[in-house]
């Protein structure tokens, strides 16, 4: 018993995850991740809001440029926009700074992970807000327009709300996903939850210990956003009727 | 052929103007809708506008309040005209807004807020667009939903009540904007059978009370019942307009004949 105890390392396991030790830089790299997956997942949804009403009701040059945005983000490979947002967004930045001037600019890692995050996230909210719009009934639409609310307010009294219930579980995955992709930011060398675990775990070599703890801590991400999220579905749904044996 | 302005001109009408349409014309794409439609409403008037289907009564309506862009014509509403360009787009979106809200909508599919209550419904332009105080608009809505018999049903949404209930709380959304004319088209249409008097009870006591209407309907017997006026469209004309009893009593053109013992 104690042997096996001592195999899988539970004792050593303990020890290495406290705060104080190894731990304490999980959670860190923890909230570094969703401080970035918040920051990108709205930058995306203000991103997506425009994107979806410019697709929609957009001259012939918005439209066009759009679908060149989604297409493009959306059919590259996040890793390889990664890359590329990051080094050309820096990039930018230092030539703007030297054109003034000033001494090159050290980024921000957070600044920088939602800038290049929140660019691939706007890409899939512009879809998943396009088709949440176009399934508001046209007729709820020319009701506000007939009783001669301003295009203004028809958005944001009557379009957004009909179609946050059809948005809401797009959006629930697009959040996740945000999660997830601040793993891919440790190829910047962002000390996001992902590249302190394999730190951690190379220091140590208690692979396993590490990410299984980085493991369940994606979990719980996850299972707590899907409690959140179930909740502003529901209340994204006030009012209509819910389908027996089944969501949508 | 009479026009409302002639038939207006034999009996000198001191009452004011809600609406007055002069020679408008609508296409889409190639498809002339409306071929120059002539129409006078003044305030109390009940104007029934039948036809058959496609013959464009809806066109007619939503050109009224903008709904649709005219190709051509004038719109003039409360003695105020609507400033049009040449192609016959609003020239001011404001002023369309503002007029806009004179004019009731209630349409045949309803079209309520469905995220909203009934008394969130029928508060949303008063307090929105009209910028009542929300105390003030809130009694108001729940006396509107009394009067329309969905007194209890405040706080319901519109998906949970029959089509005879969420059209009754769309005329009660319609009447919150205290309206100078209400615009009506087909409201029973939608309706199971059995539901259709409820709505058309509602109609009769604001006809009744003396509002200005502009009701479209295949309900002849209520149209000749409620209307002070019938204006019979065919293929984006006018064909024949009259008081109700002679426009029901002795049709004169063989198409209104026609039109009329097909709908029964
Ligand atoms: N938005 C539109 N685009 C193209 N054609 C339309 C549109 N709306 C109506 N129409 C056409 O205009 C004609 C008149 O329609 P409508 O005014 O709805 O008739 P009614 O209400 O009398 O049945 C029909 O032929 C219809 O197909
Ligand atoms: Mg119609």
């Amino acid at each position: 018993m104690t042997g096996l105890f001592e195999t899988l390392g539970l004792g050593a396991s303990a020890e290495l995850l406290s705060l104080s030790s190894w731990g304490g830089n999980l959670l860190r790299g923890l909230a570094n991740s969703l401080q970035i997956a918040v920051g990108a997942f709205g930058m995306g949804l203000v991103i997506g809001l425009f994107g979806a009403y410019g697709k929609l009701y957009g001259g012939k040059v918005t439209r066009d440029l759009l679908a060149i945005y989604t297409t493009v983000i959306r059919a590259v490979p996040e890793l390889v926009l990664i890359l590329i947002l990051y080094y050309v967004g820096s990039d930018i930045i230092n030539k703007i700074s030297e054109a003034f001037g000033g001494g090159r600019v050290e980024i921000s890692g957070v600044a920088a992970g939602i800038w290049v995050l929140g660019v691939v996230q706007g890409a899939y909210a512009t879809e998943v807000l396009r088709g949440a719009i176009k399934a508001v009934p046209v007729g709820q639409i020319e009701a506000a327009k007939s009783y001669g609310m301003p295009a203004f307010m028809i958005m944001r009294r009557v379009t957004i709300p009909a179609m946050m219930g059809f948005a809401v579980p797009g959006l629930a995955n697009l959040w996740l996903i945000a999660t997830k992709d601040t793993a891919l930011l440790a190829v910047v060398g962002f000390s996001e939850l992902t590249l302190e675990t394999r730190q951690a775990a190379s220091s140590t070599r208690a692979y396993f210990t590490f990410f299984l703890a980085a493991g369940f801590l994606y979990l719980m991400v996850t299972l707590f956003s899907g409690a959140v999220f179930a909740r502003i579905e529901k209340w994204a749904r006030r009012g209509q009727p819910s389908l027996k044996g089944g969501s949508s | 052929m009479d026009t409302a302005a002639a038939a207006s001109a034999q009996q000198p009408d001191t009452r004011r103007e809600a609406i007055r349409v002069e020679d408008l014309h609508k296409s889409f794409g190639d498809l002339e809708v409306l071929k120059g439609v002539d129409l006078i409403a003044h305030q109390g008037d009940v104007v029934a506008i039948i036809g058959g289907s496609g013959s464009g009564k809806s066109t007619m309506l939503r050109c009224i309040n903008f709904l649709e862009t005219p190709t051509s014509g004038k719109i003039v509403i409360g003695g105020e005209e609507v400033a049009m360009r040449a192609d016959g787009s609003p020239a001011s979106q404001k002023q369309i807004e503002r007029i806009r809200t004179k004019l009731a909508m209630v349409f045949q599919q309803f079209n309520l807020w469905t995220h909203r209550t009934l008394l969130e419904n029928v508060i949303e332009v008063p307090v929105h667009v009209l910028k009542v105080p929300k105390a003030e608009a809130i009694e108001r809505a729940r006396e509107l939903l009394v009067r329309v018999g969905l007194g209890g049903k405040e706080d319901t949404f519109p998906a949970y009540l029959s089509g005879g209930q969420q059209q009754r709380a769309a005329i009660a959304r319609a009447l919150a904007v205290d309206p100078s004319a209400m615009l009506f088209d087909e409201p029973t249409s939608a309706l199971d059978p059995e539901l259709v008097g409820e709505v058309l009870t509602v109609i009769r006591d604001l006809a009744a009370e003396g509002r200005t209407m502009l009701l479209v309907t295949h309900e002849m017997k209520f149209a000749r019942e409620v209307a002070n006026h019938v204006v019979y469209l065919y293929q984006g004309r006018i064909e024949e307009q009259g008081p109700p009893a002679e426009l029901f009593g002795n049709p004169q053109s063989e198409r209104l004949k026609q039109f009329l013992s097909s709908v029964g």
